[in-house]
């Protein structure tokens, strides 16, 4: 029997996830933009370490430019189903009372932004696509997994998503005590894109700063994925990996639910 | 009262605005410091194995990240967070409380708003500069010098009147409020000099969005991979970019309508 908790809060996504869908279709041209975004971070980054590749003997950290071209056009998938766009919009929800409605419904906020997220995925994945094409003939990526990491894929996706969006939301409820929130925003943003894989492959940095990398949440929301996917990782390495990353979806989930109660305990708003 | 005058209130209300959040502050200093130390490591790695790289060696790619970080800096502090909110005023229609101002609304436009806290990043690229001059030597004249500055200053005019024009699309298309966002990932592109990029793109950053202007020339003219003379292009080139600017926005102007009381 599905308790009446969880079928209220699949019913909310649902329609949620229609009205939002109407509503980003209206809004597509902004959408497209943040694409733009998307797509020329990693041919950024793909640019300069190839370039460093083809002066270094032909490979940096273990890469040479056609896999470097693999794990950057990847890491751009990784990144755009794994990303929410809280970050955006949360200190305003809280500095202008914009959350007092939210707080009414009888599910938890963390439900609507979910939705909303997973309705510009829809509306922006094909375009992700049409881009991919043209980057795969300019780039020429070298992506050649096992069957088994293939398979384990789906799971490390899901797992790297909720371990993702859980943190995002913890960072942006730092709102509720500091209002300005965007230095901790920038510094969140920051780990993520030199801790997470997203500006070099890990294995680039020297072994401390890998060390530190592993021990947080941030290659297990993206690097992990795509060196999985990459085909890159041993066995017992891709169980550890999934390991990791259930570790820090309980982790971060729990933090979650401890830091939602206080927060709303601060919350005052007027008017709204 | 003289439109610098004005700036200059405009950005001391700003800095009272945001001194007010003053946790805020203390991150950013913080967070700035640790996204330049994680770029200097990148750098490290970057010529674990090699001496040059595209012709640029290390020192002289520390030239163009400290010019990144200063002109980040300068743009951040007023330029970037005045045209999003003027973006969101044409979304609102409130942008009718600036137009009824008695100064040129385009100035008005491009200093509304004030992040102070972003001057830390023009300390950073001070800094960077610094070092980097160190370690060049004595291979900077006072020719050199000169003409750096004023590559810097026709750069960041050139990026002003970019960020400008886009904003003003915001007047045709006023369901893209985050238009900027187009400029900000080209400008990520300045970090590195635009010769370690492939063809079509160093292309784009020329002469599309002309990020090379503002980091990668000024430290060639400042290293001294390109003559000083080379400057006067620059100035014309930006001078061109403010003119098309001004009457861009003249035009844009004239379709907007308000939605205020």
């Amino acid at each position: 029997m599905v308790p009446e908790s969880l079928r209220t809060a699949v019913a909310v996504v649902r329609a949620q996830f229609t009205v939002s869908l109407a509503v980003q279709f209206q809004y597509r041209a902004a959408q497209a933009i943040w694409l733009v975004f998307f797509v020329l971070q990693p041919v950024l980054y793909l640019s300069i370490w190839s370039t460093v590749a083809r002066s270094s003997g032909g490979q940096v950290g273990g890469y040479e430019p056609r896999a470097l071209a693999g794990y950057f056009l990847c890491s751009m998938w990784l990144i755009h189903l794994t990303f929410n766009g809280v970050l955006v919009f949360f200190e305003a929800r809280v500095r202008r009372g914009d959350f007092s409605p939210l707080l009414l419904r009888p599910v938890h906020p963390i439900v609507a932004d979910l939705a909303d997220n997973l309705a510009y995925k829809v509306l922006t994945l094909p375009l992700l696509g049409a881009a991919t094409v043209g980057l795969v003939i300019a780039f020429q990526p070298l992506v050649a997994p096992p069957a088994w990491a293939v398979a384990l894929v789906a799971p490390a996706l899901l797992l790297a998503f909720v371990v993702r969006f859980v943190t995002t939301w913890l960072v942006a409820l730092s709102a509720f005590w500091l209002v300005r929130t965007q230095a901790v925003i920038q510094a969140y943003l920051l780990l993520l894109l030199f801790l997470g894989g997203q500006a070099a492959p890990l294995s680039v940095l020297p072994g401390w700063a890998q060390a530190i990398a592993r021990a947080s949440p941030f290659p297990w929301m993206l690097a992990f994925p795509t060196e999985l996917l990459l085909g890159r990782l041993a066995p017992s390495e891709a169980a550890t990996g999934l390991g990791m990353q259930l570790l820090w979806a309980a982790a971060s989930l729990v933090l979650l639910r401890r830091c939602w109660r206080a927060a709303v305990r601060r919350y005052t708003a007027v008017g709204g | 009262m003289s439109d610098v005058r004005l700036v200059w209130l405009f950005i001391r209300l700003g800095m009272l605005h945001e001194l007010a959040y003053g946790t805020n502050l203390v991150v950013q200093v913080v967070s700035s410091t640790l996204g330049l130390v994680a770029a200097l490591l990148l750098l490290l790695a970057m010529f674990a194995q090699t001496e040059t790289l595209a012709g640029w060696r290390a020192p002289e790619l520390l030239v163009v990240l400290g010019v990144f970080y200063l002109v980040t800096g300068l743009l951040g502090t007023l330029v970037r967070p005045s045209l999003q909110a003027f973006v969101d005023d044409v979304l609102r229609g409130t942008l009718d409380f600036t137009l009824t101002r008695p100064r040129d609304a385009q100035v008005l436009v491009s200093t509304k708003q004030v992040e102070v806290w972003q001057l830390v990043d023009v300390g950073l690229g001070l800094g960077l500069l610094g070092s980097a001059l160190v370690q060049l030597d004595g291979r900077v004249g006072p020719a050199q010098a000169v003409g750096f500055v004023v590559a810097l200053g026709a750069g960041i005019l050139t990026m002003y009147s970019c960020c400008m024009l886009l904003a003003t699309l915001a007047f045709w298309f006023v369901r893209m409020d985050n238009v900027l966002i187009v400029f900000l990932s080209f400008w990520e592109a300045g970090r590195w000099p635009v010769d370690m990029y492939p063809g079509w793109l160093r292309g784009t950053l020329t002469f599309i969005i002309p990020v090379a202007f503002a980091t990668t020339v000024p430290a060639q003219v400042l290293t001294g991979q390109v003559a000083v003379v080379a400057v006067l292009g620059t100035l014309a080139a930006a001078g061109v970019l403010l003119a098309v600017a001004r009457l861009v926005w003249l035009r844009g102007l004239r379709r907007y309508t308000g939605a205020s009381a």
